[in-house]
């Protein structure tokens, strides 16, 4: 093994451990690997830490309102500190606005378990920005904190600008202050629906309504899972205040079925569900120029997946890693942390993260503290109670695809419909996600389904009558690449074997 | 639409911020250091900057987050670029992609 490699015009430099992520796992893994005494490269795309959870403005022009609309800011900021510290004693080297496009495996089964992973930039003027990074950087641990983002449903008219991710318009209003609309609607399922509409409201837009899928009832079903973490209880009394101090309707069974505008999005119809999803009834339109949108979320799978590392489908229909009680995954030296091993927050991504830290480095011979190791994995265990708990109470209505239209954009990036995924199916015999992508193409486009991958699996085992499985997940998750790069660094690549 | 229409009042900062104007399709926009390309044009108000090549509708933010790719826009020159992540910088020119000159699109290939 080469620390040079003659064929790249740059260093391949070596770590002990490679962290790819900087939101709460990725953070809390390389400050616990660092302080355990390991050399740790952390790969982030974003401009600073934090990744989407703590998206905030600006650190080069500081504002003391730099944690509006935050939750657990202080835990941020102490990671952060850390960072900074163990970066300065260069135990830390911060690579931000670099994505991983290629995990390169060991070479041999007998060799150290170094994976190399090819980075490119989050966009092209970031080359010429900041510290001068290597195009790979090679390691003995890889901890993989990829994050999630939106879970998304197609729903006639999603494709009309102003119609956006929950996500994003959360974004723009943490990092920027943006915001996205004057006249908004939040709608989709889960939690995560609150914040968005109050930051939304904070910030000074008429939020028209918050539309619930589900029922706020599904929580009964699980009263100690909910009590076990009291934060989330004391957040949900804050955005229920929040709800009722800006008179924000919360409309329970209740879902965005259409979308209309010509060239931005003017109205929207709302329907009233039954239990399983179906609509009773249209009940409403509402006049809106923003919509936001969002069923939960998917974690990000690639990365996982390009180790070989295996899969399962969890609870909430996403595909995730398997990892042992100590995060490891299947793949010797591969550990993942945070919303990748199931969605469940960012308390739980932090011990997890922690917990993988102390893991690889205690893998490698550090001296670890095996109280610290259980008191994480204790706290793990009662916050993943409460994700399944959401995760229970908030599901996909199971019907939700009888909502589509035949012209209903399915995939955004090859504008594909829904008549045309079903005419594969119907006319074709595509009986499965792998088949129907290969012929109508949706998730072949630009995002490589990560928008609609979740969505086309869904339709594909609801076509055939059959409950979703990992299988119908693992197309989308699975990919050559995993970030676009231009074809000059593709061509600039050392060939391995 | 004034070009301040959406912008939240930054009244509790604590230092203020480097103001500078990036051009979108020649048109000054306002814009802070820090600020990304998509966040400018949303708070100037733009919705929508290229027309997808199937049935050239408008796209614009959607995901926010460098997911979903639908932002793409030229900068200073260079195609395909997130404005979700893209930070504005002072003087950067910002190009509307409309069809036949877009990621897909030559004069060649476009038959209409």
């Amino acid at each position: 093994m080469t620390e040079h490699d003659p064929n790249t015009a740059s260093a391949r430099p070596r770590y002990d451990v490679a962290v790819v992520g900087a939101g709460p796992a990725g953070l809390a893994a390389a400050v616990a690997a660092a302080e355990a005494g390991r050399r740790v490269v952390l790969v982030d795309a974003g401009e600073q830490p934090g990744g989407q959870y703590w998206r905030h403005p600006d650190e080069a022009a500081p504002r003391d309102d730099e944690s509006l609309g935050h939750h657990d800011w202080s835990t941020f900021t102490d990671l952060r500190a850390r960072l900074h510290q163990l970066s300065a004693r260069q135990q830390i080297t911060h690579l931000p606005r670099r994505q991983v496009w290629f995990v390169e495996r060991p070479t041999s089964e007998n060799d150290r378990p170094t994976h190399t992973l090819h980075l490119t930039t989050a966009y092209a003027e970031a080359t010429h920005t900041g510290v001068e990074a290597p195009h790979s950087v090679t390691t003995d641990a890889l901890i993989l904190c990829p994050g999630g983002y939106d879970r998304q449903l197609p729903i006639h008219g999603w494709d009309l600008p102003g119609v956006m991710a929950a996500g994003g318009v959360q974004a723009l209003l943490k990092a920027h202050r943006t915001l996205a609309g004057r006249r908004a609607i939040v709608a989709g399922t889960g939690p995560f629906l609150l914040p968005v509409a109050t930051g939304l409201a904070q910030a000074g837009a008429d939020v028209v309504a918050v539309c619930e899928a589900g029922s706020i009832t599904g929580w009964s079903r699980n009263p100690l899972a909910a009590a076990a973490v009291p934060s989330k209880a004391r957040e949900a009394i804050e955005y229920t205040a929040g709800l009722i101090r800006h008179r924000i309707p919360y409309r329970q069974r209740t879902a965005i079925t259409a979308i209309h505008g010509s060239e931005a999005v003017q109205s929207v119809e709302l329907s009233r569900l039954d239990r399983h999803g179906r609509v009773c009834e249209k009940v409403d339109t509402a006049n809106v120029d923003l919509v936001a949108l969002g069923w939960g979320f998917t974690p990000s799978l690639e990365l996982i997946t390009a180790t070989g590392a295996a899969t399962r489908k969890d609870i909430d229909d996403s595909l995730v890693a398997v990892v042992d009680a100590e995060q490891r995954a299947t793949v010797p030296g591969v550990y993942v942390a945070g919303e990748a091993t199931g969605v469940g927050g960012a308390l739980l991504a932090v011990a997890e993260g922690e917990l993988a830290g102390l893991v690889a480095a205690r893998d490698q011979q550090m001296q670890v503290s095996q109280k610290n190791v259980q008191t994480l994995q204790r706290r793990i265990t009662r916050y993943r109670r409460f994700a399944t708990a959401m995760h229970t109470a908030h599901p996909v209505p199971r019907h939700w695809h009888e909502w589509l239209r035949a012209e209903t954009t399915v995939c955004r990036c090859e504008e594909v419909t829904y008549q045309q995924v079903s005419a594969v199916r119907d006319e074709l015999g595509a009986g499965d996600a792998r088949t129907v992508k290969l012929m109508a193409r949706p998730g072949m486009g630009w995002c490589q389904g990560r928008v609609c991958g979740f969505a086309s699996a869904k339709l594909a085992a609801a076509q055939e009558g059959r409950e979703l499985t990992g299988d119908d997940l693992r197309p989308t998750a699975k990919q050559s690449f995993t970030a676009p790069i231009p074809l000059e660094q593709l061509a600039e690549t050392p060939q391995h074997k | 639409m004034s070009p301040t229409h959406h912008q939240h009042d930054p009244a509790t900062s604590t230092t203020d911020p480097k103001r500078f104007e990036v051009l979108f399709d020649g048109r000054p926009l306002p814009a802070i250091a820090g600020q990304s390309v998509g966040s400018v044009l949303a708070n100037a108000g733009i919705r929508s900057w290229r027309t997808t090549r199937v049935h050239h509708r408008p796209r614009g933010l959607f995901c926010g987050i460098g997911i979903c790719y639908d932002c793409l826009i030229t900068v200073d020159g260079v195609p395909n670029q997130r404005a979700c992540l893209v930070p504005a910088r002072p003087g950067m020119a910002l190009s509307s992609t409309v069809l036949g000159h877009g990621p897909f699109e030559t004069g060649d290939d476009t038959d209409d």
